[in-house]
Order: structure tokens, then sequence, then C-alpha cells
């Protein structure tokens, strides 16, 4: 079993169907769902994470392709920008599962752990550089 | 056995001076004992990077055909100051962008302001110019819009009148409801603490009594050489000190300038504080020569001699009141939390010793390739100076 965070983009035209139902059902795969938002011209934005077998994943994967849809494997809806961060560290109190975090604690490095990150974007509000961006 | 600026100055105009970080040097003093460091050492360099509103710039457009003198003008839509001569402005820090809602819909996110419109000048970018005047004989035109970067002006130059705070007040939030703050969001009954000093690298917790910074110390400005032309707003050097000398507050402020065509984007960084404002994070990095073994002794302080003030930002900061909840040293409040009132609180920084240990070392490197020379001061920042408040006189109706 493995584990892949996606981030799919529908335009209008498929943003009625059930995809992630066919990801469960078909493909056996365990959904966990971050974000989802539909906007006023209809586009889907979906953030989630998919557990199942290697073969399974590859498969869903290839019928994601099936769809017009845009598949951003392993980049997530929260973008960190490194060269933004000035590695002051304020975000790091906000963070609940510390995705931000220091990692080295001789220079007070910043780093973003995109795996650990919940999406809960309380990063974005916390930052006063902007490094922080969601993606919708 | 003392050294003069002439000396450190050859030998750094001869590829010897022996130059260490703040942070290096309390180690080096440890291992060789004040003395033998004394002799050996010329020049320690401190650094800071954080949020200073204090800051803003002063711009020369140059001449349209026809001429104009320009009485209101915004870049980026962000306001200048245009009471000075015909085509000069000052772009402060902390001014907002035109139509910005502010905090009408509180919490304001204040996307663009003064220091985005600063960081976008050094960074290059195009910016639009847009000016008003009511025109006059030798002036006749009244209205200019078009677009410029820094190489098209005549000169950019920084002028911040205050600048690198000697230490800085921890800032904590005793009440119910989680407050916005130029440091940062403060949650609900002190669920988080914020600090914002170098600490063991700040240039004046370095040289707490202003032996070497004064007026006319030679700084880097955001990599650029640039100056101390004064003393800062609100320099107050009469404040109380640990036995160390260093002070446990806010104290010296230093007023600076440079030449803005010479600075590196990196450390010009334009910031918004949510439900607070605009503001510009800027780097600082101040040489200070090692004269004698007590200037030298004064910059191995460490972050465990220095102590900051924690404040209560929801009722005592804003009225007044001088109450001090706890005071830590800078070590206990790198250790991500400390305890206050019987309670665990998580403490982050807003600047950033990071980008600070990086200036030291390219000022470092400046001075031991030649390139940075330090300058004597030419009057001391005052030692004495207290600070007042403002009294409301008269009938306010």
């Amino acid at each position: 079993m493995i584990t892949k965070k996606i981030y799919l983009y529908f335009p209008k035209s498929e943003t009625e169907k059930p995809i992630v139902y066919q990801l469960v059902k078909d493909y056996d795969l365990i959904v966990n769902i971050f974000r989802a938002k539909v906007t006023p011209e209809e586009e889907g934005y979906l953030s989630l994470e998919v557990t199942g077998s290697q073969e399974n994943i590859t498969r869903a994967f290839a019928f994601l392709g099936t769809f017009d849809v845009v598949i951003h494997a392993g980049n997530k809806g929260v973008h960190w920008d490194e060269s933004r961060c000035s590695h002051c560290g304020a975000c790091v109190v906000h963070c609940p599962p510390a995705a931000l975090a220091i990692v080295d604690p001789h220079t007070r490095t910043i780093a973003f752990n995109e795996d650990r990150c919940i999406e809960c974007l309380a990063c974005i509000a916390a930052c006063p550089f902007g490094a922080c961006s969601s993606a919708f | 056995m003392t050294k003069t600026y002439t000396e450190i100055n050859e030998k750094i105009a001869s590829g010897k001076a022996v130059v260490l970080t703040a942070e290096e040097v309390i180690a080096y003093v440890d291992k060789h004992g004040l003395e033998t460091a004394a002799k050996e050492v010329d020049v320690v360099t401190t650094a800071t990077f954080g949020p200073m509103c204090s800051s803003g710039c002063f711009l020369n457009f140059g001449h349209s055909t026809p001429k104009m003198r320009i009485t209101e003008a915004w870049i980026n839509d962000v306001m200048a100051y245009c009471g000075i001569a015909a085509v000069d402005v000052y772009i402060g820090a902390t001014q907002l962008r035109h139509n910005d809602p502010a905090n009408m819909y509180h919490p304001g996110e204040f996307r663009y302001g003064g220091g985005h419109v600063i960081e976008d000048l050094v960074a290059g970018k195009k910016l639009q110019l847009f000016g008003l005047s009511y025109g006059t004989d030798d002036y006749p035109r009244r209205e200019i819009r078009t677009m410029f970067d820094i190489n098209d002006l005549n000169q950019a130059i920084m002028v911040n009148p205050r600048n690198c705070y000697q230490n800085y007040n921890v800032a904590v939030n005793v009440s119910d409801k989680r407050i916005y703050t130029y440091l940062g969001i403060l949650r609900a009954r002190m669920r988080n603490m914020t600090y914002c000093s170098a600490g063991q690298l700040a240039p004046l917790l370095n040289d707490p009594y202003y032996e070497t910074i004064g007026v006319g110390t030679s700084v880097w400005l955001a990599g650029a050489r640039g100056i101390v032309y004064a003393q800062g707003t609100q320099h107050c050097s009469l404040v109380e000190r640990s036995e160390n000398g260093v002070p446990v507050e806010g104290a010296g402020t230093l007023a600076l300038s440079a030449n803005m065509k010479e600075m590196r984007p990196e450390f010009v960084r334009g910031v918004s504080f949510k439900g607070y404002g605009v503001s510009l994070a800027l780097g600082v990095g101040i040489p200070i020569p090692i004269l004698n073994p007590e200037i030298l002794r004064r910059t191995t302080v460490r972050d465990r001699d220095i102590q900051a003030c924690v404040i209560d930002y929801s009722t005592d900061y804003p009225e007044k009141t001088d109450r001090v909840l706890g005071r830590f040293s800078y070590e206990e409040l790198r250790s991500g939390a400390v305890e206050l009132m019987g309670k665990k609180v998580p403490v982050t920084s807003l600047s950033s010793y990071n980008k600070a240990l990086k200036i030291c070392n390219l000022l470092k490197s400046e001075i031991e390739d030649g390139h940075f020379f330090l300058s004597e001061p030419s009057q001391r920042l005052p030692l004495n100076q207290g600070m007042k408040s403002l009294t409301i006189t008269g009938a306010a109706r």
C-alpha cells in the first residue's frame, strides 16, 4: 500500500462527474480529501490523498487521464515559495501539524514538509512575507 | 592594548584584517582569552533582519517635457509625499495602497503598500507613476502617467528615521480574543508569543553604550554602503539595563541612509501584517572595530545574557500601563517555548536570525576582501536621553 497526495483541477465540462466515487469503487482507493471547491464559473479544485496498491493507483491515474482533468501529483493546494521565505519563523506556531518548522536550529532555517500539510491555510495569514499561497 | 580606526582600515586595505561574526567571536574569546583576542581580532560583524516600519525613500524622477511640479503622486497606487521640490517625492513603508479597505472588513489583508513599492523598485520592476499638479508658469504640466523603474530615476535614496532597535518587546495576548498586531497574530489566552530581535547578532546589543556605532558610522544597508545619519527617532538610552549594560527594552535606535540602486532585493522585502498594515523588512549589517578589549568583551554577548520583556498587547501596550508580565533571555525564547504565569507558551520570532547570520557573513567577506572600510563616528549617540510622552492639551471639540 502506498499513499500519494494529488491536487486536481476540473474544468467546467468535468465538474458534474462523480470521479472520486469511481476512484473508491473501481480502484479500491482510500480517499482522504483535504479541500474541495467549485467556483461560480463551475470549475472544480480538489486536494486529496489516495492510498492503495501501486497497481491500482497507476490504473486510477490512467482513468483520471481519460477526463479533461489536470493532475498535479505530489503538488498540493498549498505552496511555499522558498525565495520569498525570510526564515523568521512566524509561521511555526500557527502550523498545527508542524509542516513548516525550523529544520536547522543553528541557522534557524525554515523548511516546508509538504507531506505533513493538512491545508488549514493558517500559514497564509501568519506569513508577513507572503511566502505561502493557496492554489485555490 | 588599543587600535585606531586608521590602523584597522590599513589592515583591511592590505587584506590582513581579522574579521569574525558576532557569533564566531563568542567561541574565539572563550578559547583565546580577551587580551589575546583583542590583539588579534580587528572587526566583529553584527546584523539584523526584520520589519522596520520607519523606513522610506526619496526618489527624483527628472523632468518631463513640458515640466511639472508634482503636488500629488501615486506609485503603483501608493501615495507618495510631494511637499518638497518639483520632481522629488518620498514614499514611506507603511503607506497603504489607494482604496485598500484597511480594517473595514477586519482583519484586513494589506497585500500591497509602500514597503512593497520599495521592494519592487530595488528588484528592478516596472512601476506606474501617476502625478497631479495645479500648474504654474514655469511648470505647466498638470498630469502625468508613465511607467518607470529604478534605472530611470536620477536618485533613489533610502532614508529611514528609525531602524535597528537595540532590543524589543516580546508580545503576548492575555485577552479572550485573537488580536492582530505589528508583532503578528497573537492568539487568545497567551497561546503564542512573538519576539523581534537578532539577539546576540544585533548591532546595538553588541555595542550597548554606543562606543563605536554613532553618527557617521558606515553600515551595510541591504547590500548597499550606507551610513548612520542621525540618532534614530525614539532613541532612548535611559532604560533599565542588565549587569552587562545590555538594555532589557527598546532603547537605542539608528537613522540610516543608503543608495537603493546598490541594494539587493533579498534584503528589502515588503511585508503584510494581517489586521495591522504594511511595512518593510530590511537587512542591516554593522561592523564593530575592536579598538580595545572592552569593546571586544561587549561583542561576546550571547543570547543567554540578553533579556527581553513580555508585554500584553491586548491591554497593557495600547493603554501604556508599563506593566511587564515577565522577562526571558533570547536563549529561552529561541528554545521555542517558555513558561509564563504558570502556562507553557510557544514562542516564535519575526526577526530572521537566518538572514542576520547571512548578512554577518556577507559583511565579513566584504571587509576581508578589502571592499568595506570602517568610518569613525563624527558624533556619539546620546547616552542620557529619555523619551517623552504626548500630553493631550487644550479643548478637543
